[in-house]
C-alpha cells in the first residue's frame, strides 16, 4: 500500500484535487482510502455526494472507546473508502491533537491492514504544517509520499516551501519523501515554467500541471468529481493524467527548501517575463 | 571512617573549577556566573546570576510554575476549594505533599485540604476544549461544599489549547452570587521556576480576595505574616508565641490560611515578611494600596525569633507590648538554651549545605549557627538576585522575556481603604531608632568569606559538591534525598521537613537541635556500603581483545 499525503496552502484546491485524482485512480481499478484531516470535515464531499459523513472524533465522543471501523468509514465513488477525522469548533481545543487521535484510532481498528486490500491511503491535510498534530501524517511513516498542491501565486509558493521544511525535518529521521508539486493553475503568467523551476530548485519535479477549468466547479455544485459528473469532459482526462503520473511516480526525494531571498528572486525572474 | 576521609582544607576556586570541569564550554560559562565564591566586601556583595532558565539537559532541583502556584501558595488555604483543570497526575502529585498543616477550627470549620479535586482531562477534552468540563466541575464542587471560594488552576495543556478559565470563573461567580470563583494562569511551563507561580498566585489573591472582608478586626497590634506556609506546624508555633505576646496575626499568607483571613489582610497595622522571595511584592502592594508598612522578620532560629518579636514591639512603640515581649522571650529562652547546651558539644564544628527555596537557605543558617554548625555552601532554587545580594539591587535587575511573561499588577491607594498606619515623621523616627522598613539584605552578607553560593544547583553538582567538600549534613528536597544518602551523608529535607517539625520559633528550635544532633552524629548512612564498594570490582576483558 502506498501512503500519500497532500499538503498545500489553504484554499489552493487540495481537497478538490485529491478527490478528483482519487476518482481517477479508482477508475484505474485501484483500491483507495481517503482520510480527511481537516476539522471542517469537507475532504470527502465529492466522493460521497455530500457531507454525509460522521467524523472519527464525533463518533469517538458519542460512542466512547467502543467504535467499529464501519462507524467511521464510508464507501464512496468507485469503491473508495472515505474517512473524516473531524475536530473541534473553530477557536477551541486542539485540532492537531484530534488528528493524532483519529489516525491512531484508524490504525488500531485495522483500517490499514493487508486484509483491507488497499492500494492507496490518501491524507488530505489542512493548510500549512501548523503544528505537530498537522504533521502527524508525515511522522512515523504514516504517509510516505507527499505531494504539494501549488499555484504560481506567491503565497502558495511560500507555503509549499514552508511545507518542504516540515518534510525535511521528518525525512531525516523517517521514511517520508516528497513526490512532487502538483500545479493547480490559477492562470498566472509563466505559471508552468515558474513551478517547474521551483520544483527543480527544491530538488523535486512538477508532477502534473492541472489547467484551470470551470467544469471542476460545475461538478462540485453537483457534489461530484469531474470523472463521475462528466467522464467525457477534457478536465476528467487531466485528472486521469495526474492519477497515472502519481501511479507511475518513482521520483521521491528529501526536499531542499529555498531561502526566502531565493524564492523572491524566482518570483521576480518569472513574474516579470512577457507572458 | 567517614571522618578519616574528610578533607582538612578545601580551596573554593578549586571546588568551583571541578564543578564546571565536565560541562561543555558554553554551559560552563553560564554556570560559572551562578556559582559564586563569597567575598566580604566593604559596601557591596559580588553579583550572582539568578532567576534565569535552567540549561536543558541539566537535572535541576527546581519545580514548575503550577507547583509554585497551587502547591506552595494556594495549597495551604483550608476553606478554598482548589480545583485543578488538567490531566489527573498534576492534581494527584500536588496533593498533600508539602506537609502544610491545617487547623480545621476556622470560622467555617471547612477544610478541603484533604481533597484532591481535578477535572481529569481526557484526550477528547484536549481536542474539543475543556471549558464545558470545567464548568461542570465547578458546579459539582459548589453543590458538594458550598464553599466561600473556588480557585481554578491551569496546567500545561490548558494553556496550549487556550481554554479561557478566567471567563468560566467569572461566569460561575456571577451565577453563584455567594461564592468567589477565580482562576490562575499558572501553566507549568511559564517562567523559569516555581517563583513565577508564587507571583501568579499572590497577584490573583490580592486582586480577587484582599479587602473583600466585611468583618472588622478590632484587636490591638494586628499584623500580617507574609510568606509563612505552616510546614510541619511552623505557623502554629509562631502564632503561639505571637499570641502570648499579645500580638494578633490576622492573616498568614498562606499557612493555615482561610478565605476570610486573606480577605481581611488590608486591616493589619503591620506586614511582617518571612519568605522575601515569594511575597515581597504583596507587602509592597499592601503598603501602596492600604498604607500598611512592612518589615522583614525571621522566626527560624531562637535568636532570630527574639529579634523579630522585638522589631514588631518596637514598631508599635508601646511599653506594655515591649515589656510583654521581653517577658515572653525570658520565659521561653531557658528551655531553648538547655537544649542547645546539650547538643552543642556534639554539633560544634560540623558543616552543612543548604539548597532550598527562596529564603530557607538563608533562614536556616541561623539555627545552624546556634548549634555551632558552619554552612559551607548554600543557594536558592528559585531566588532572584535581590534574595542573594539584598533589595538595593532591585532597580538594576534586568527585565527579560521570562520575567515579562509574569503579570505585574499596578496598584494605587484605595479611595476608601487607604489609611497610612504611621505618618512619615513617625516612620522616620522609628528608622532613627534602628528599625528598617522594606529592607532585606539578602543571603550573601550572612555567609562567610570563601563559602560557595550556588544558584539553581543540580543533581550533578550536588553530588560533586558532597564528594569534594564532604559536609556533615546536606539540606534540600525530596528529589535530592536518596542520592545524597547513598553518598553516605545525612540528608534533611527543608521543604517538607521529612516527617518532623515545627522548626520555627522557640519550641521549633529545640526540635531542630535534637533532630540535627541525631542526624549528624549518626553514621548510619556511611556504614551502608553497596556490594561493589566492599568487594573488589570484578574485571573482565572482551573475548576479541
Amino acid at each position: 500500500m502506498r501512503k500519500v499525503a497532500i499538503y498545500g496552502k489553504g484554499g489552493i484546491g487540495k481537497s478538490t484535487t485529491t478527490q478528483n485524482t482519487v476518482a481517477g485512480l479508482a477508475e484505474m481499478g485501484r483500491k483507495v482510502m481517503v482520510v480527511g484531516c481537516d476539522p471542517k470535515a469537507d475532504s470527502t464531499r465529492l466522493l460521497l455526494g455530500g457531507l454525509a459523513q460522521k467524523s472519527v472524533l464525533d463518533t469517538l465522543r458519542e460512542e466512547g472507546e467502543d467504535v467499529e471501523l464501519d462507524n467511521i468509514r464510508k464507501l464512496g465513488f468507485g469503491g473508495t473508502w472515505n474517512v473524516e477525522s473531524g475536530g473541534p469548533e473553530p477557536g477551541v481545543g486542539c485540532a492537531g491533537r484530534g488528528i493524532i487521535t483519529s489516525i491512531n484510532m484508524l490504525e488500531s481498528l485495522g483500517a490499514y491492514e493487508a486484509s483491507e486490500g488497499l492500494d492507496y491511503a490518501f491524507y488530505d491535510v489542512l493548510g500549512d504544517v501548523v503544528c505537530g498534530g498537522f504533521a502527524m501524517p508525515i511522522r512515523d511513516g504514516k504517509a510516505e509520499e507527499i505531494y504539494i498542491v501549488v499555484s504560481g501565486e506567491m503565497m502558495a509558493m511560500y507555503a509549499a516551501n514552508n511545507i518542504c521544511k516540515g518534510i525535511m525535518k521528518y525525512a531525516q529521521s523517517g521514511s517520508v519523501r516528497l513526490g512532487g508539486l502538483i500545479c493547480n493553475s490559477r492562470n498566472v503568467d509563466n505559471e508552468k515554467e515558474m513551478i517547474e523551476e521551483l520544483a527543480k530548485k527544491i530538488g523535486t519535479q512538477m508532477i502534473y500541471f492541472v489547467p484551470r477549468n470551470n467544469d471542476v466547479q460545475r461538478a462540485e455544485i453537483n457534489r461530484k468529481t469531474v470523472i463521475e459528473w462528466n467522464p467525457a469532459a477534457t478536465q476528467a482526462d487531466e485528472y486521469r493524467g495526474l492519477a497515472k503520473a502519481i501511479d507511475n511516480n518513482k521520483n521521491f526525494v528529501i526536499p531542499k527548501p529555498l531561502a526566502i531571498e531565493e524564492l523572491e528572486t524566482l518570483l521576480l525572474d518569472f513574474g516579470l517575463l512577457e507572458a | 571512617m567517614a571522618k578519616a576521609r574528610k578533607l582538612v582544607q578545601w580551596e573554593p576556586h578549586n571546588i568551583k573549577e571541578q564543578l564546571l570541569e565536565k560541562y561543555p564550554p558554553k554551559v560552563a560559562r553560564k554556570r560559572a556566573q551562578q556559582i559564586m565564591i563569597n567575598e566580604a566586601r566593604e559596601n557591596t556583595t559580588p553579583e550572582i546570576v539568578a532567576n534565569v532558565r535552567t540549561i536543558p539537559g541539566i537535572i535541576t532541583m527546581r519545580g514548575c510554575t503550577y507547583a509554585g502556584c497551587k502547591g506552595v501558595i494556594m495549597g495551604p488555604a483550608s476553606d478554598i476549594v482548589n480545583l485543578v483543570h488538567g490531566p489527573i497526575g498534576c492534581s494527584f502529585y500536588a496533593w498533600l505533599t508539602r506537609r502544610n498543616q491545617t487547623d480545621a477550627k476556622n470560622d467555617t470549620n471547612a477544610n478541603y485540604i484533604s481533597y484532591c479535586m481535578s477535572t481529569d482531562m481526557q484526550d477528547s477534552d484536549i481536542i474539543f476544549g475543556g471549558e464545558k468540563k470545567l464548568t461542570t466541575a465547578i458546579q459539582e464542587a459548589y453543590n458538594l461544599f458550598h464553599p466561600k471560594a473556588i480557585a481554578i488552576f491551569a496546567t500545561c495543556p490548558v494553556g496550549l489549547i487556550g481554554d479561557d478559565i478566567h471567563a468560566v470563573a467569572k461566569k460561575m461567580k456571577e451565577q453563584f452570587g455567594d461564592c468567589n470563583v477565580f482562576a490562575f494562569s499558572c501553566e507549568g511551563y511559564k517562567g523559569v521556576s516555581q517563583s513565577a507561580g508564587h507571583h501568579i498566585a499572590n497577584n490573583q489573591v490580592f486582586t480577587h480576595v484582599v479587602g473583600k472582608s466585611e468583618t472588622e478586626k478590632t484587636e490591638r497590634y494586628k499584623i500580617n505574616l507574609l510568606g509563612e506556609y505552616n510546614i510541619g506546624g511552623d505557623g502554629f508555633e509562631i502564632d503561639r508565641i505571637l499570641e502570648k505576646c499579645g500580638i494578633k496575626n490576622i492573616s498568614t499568607f498562606s499557612g493555615n490560611a482561610t478565605y476570610d483571613k486573606f480577605a481581611s489582610a488590608n486591616q493589619a497595622d503591620l506586614s511582617c515578611v518571612m519568605c522575601h522571595r515569594s511575597i515581597n511584592y504583596v507587602a509592597d502592594m499592601l503598603e501602596t494600596k492600604y498604607g500598611i508598612p512592612w518589615i522583614k522578620v525571621n522566626f527560624i532560629g531562637a535568636e532570630a525569633t527574639a529579634k523579630s518579636l522585638r522589631k514588631i514591639a518596637q514598631y508599635f512603640g508601646e511599653l506594655e507590648l515591649v515589656d510583654r515581649v521581653e517577658a515572653v522571650i525570658a520565659e521561653e529562652m531557658p528551655d531553648v538554651l538547655l537544649a542547645q547546651q546539650e547538643v552543642y558539644p556534639r554539633t560544634k564544628g560540623k558543616t552543612a549545605m543548604i539548597f532550598v527555596g527562596g529564603s530557607r537557605a538563608h533562614h536556616y543558617q541561623e539555627l545552624f549557627k546556634e548549634m555551632g554548625i558552619k554552612t559551607v555552601s548554600a543557594g536558592y532554587e528559585f531566588g532572584h538576585r535581590d534574595d542573594y545580594e539584598g533589595r538595593h539591587v532591585i532597580p538594576t535587575l534586568k527585565v527579560d522575556a521570562d520575567s515579562r511573561n509574569i503579570e505585574e499588577i499596578e496598584v494605587e491607594p484605595d479611595p476608601l481603604l487607604y489609611k497610612p498606619r504611621k505618618s512619615a515623621e513617625e516612620l522616620a523616627a522609628l528608622e532613627g531608632q534602628g528599625l528598617t522598613f522594606k529592607d532585606y539584605e539578602g543571603l550573601n552578607p550572612n555567609m562567610d568569606k570563601d563559602s560557595l553560593i550556588i544558584d539553581d544547583l543540580n543533581q550533578y553538582e550536588a553530588e560533586k559538591l558532597v564528594e569534594l567538600m564532604k559536609p556533615d549534613l546536606f539540606c534540600a528536597g525530596i528529589k535530592e534525598k536518596y542520592s545524597i544518602q547513598k553518598l553516605g551523608v545525612p540528608m534533611k529535607q527543608l521543604h517538607s521537613y521529612d516527617s518532623g517539625g515545627p522548626y520555627a520559633g522557640f519550641k521549633g528550635a529545640i526540635n531542630f537541635y535534637l533532630e540535627i544532633d541525631r542526624l549528624v552524629n549518626s553514621r548510619v548512612w556511611s556504614y551502608m556500603k553497596a556490594p561493589w564498594q566492599e568487594n573488589p570490582e570484578l574485571s573482565a576483558t572482551y573475548v576479541w581483545e
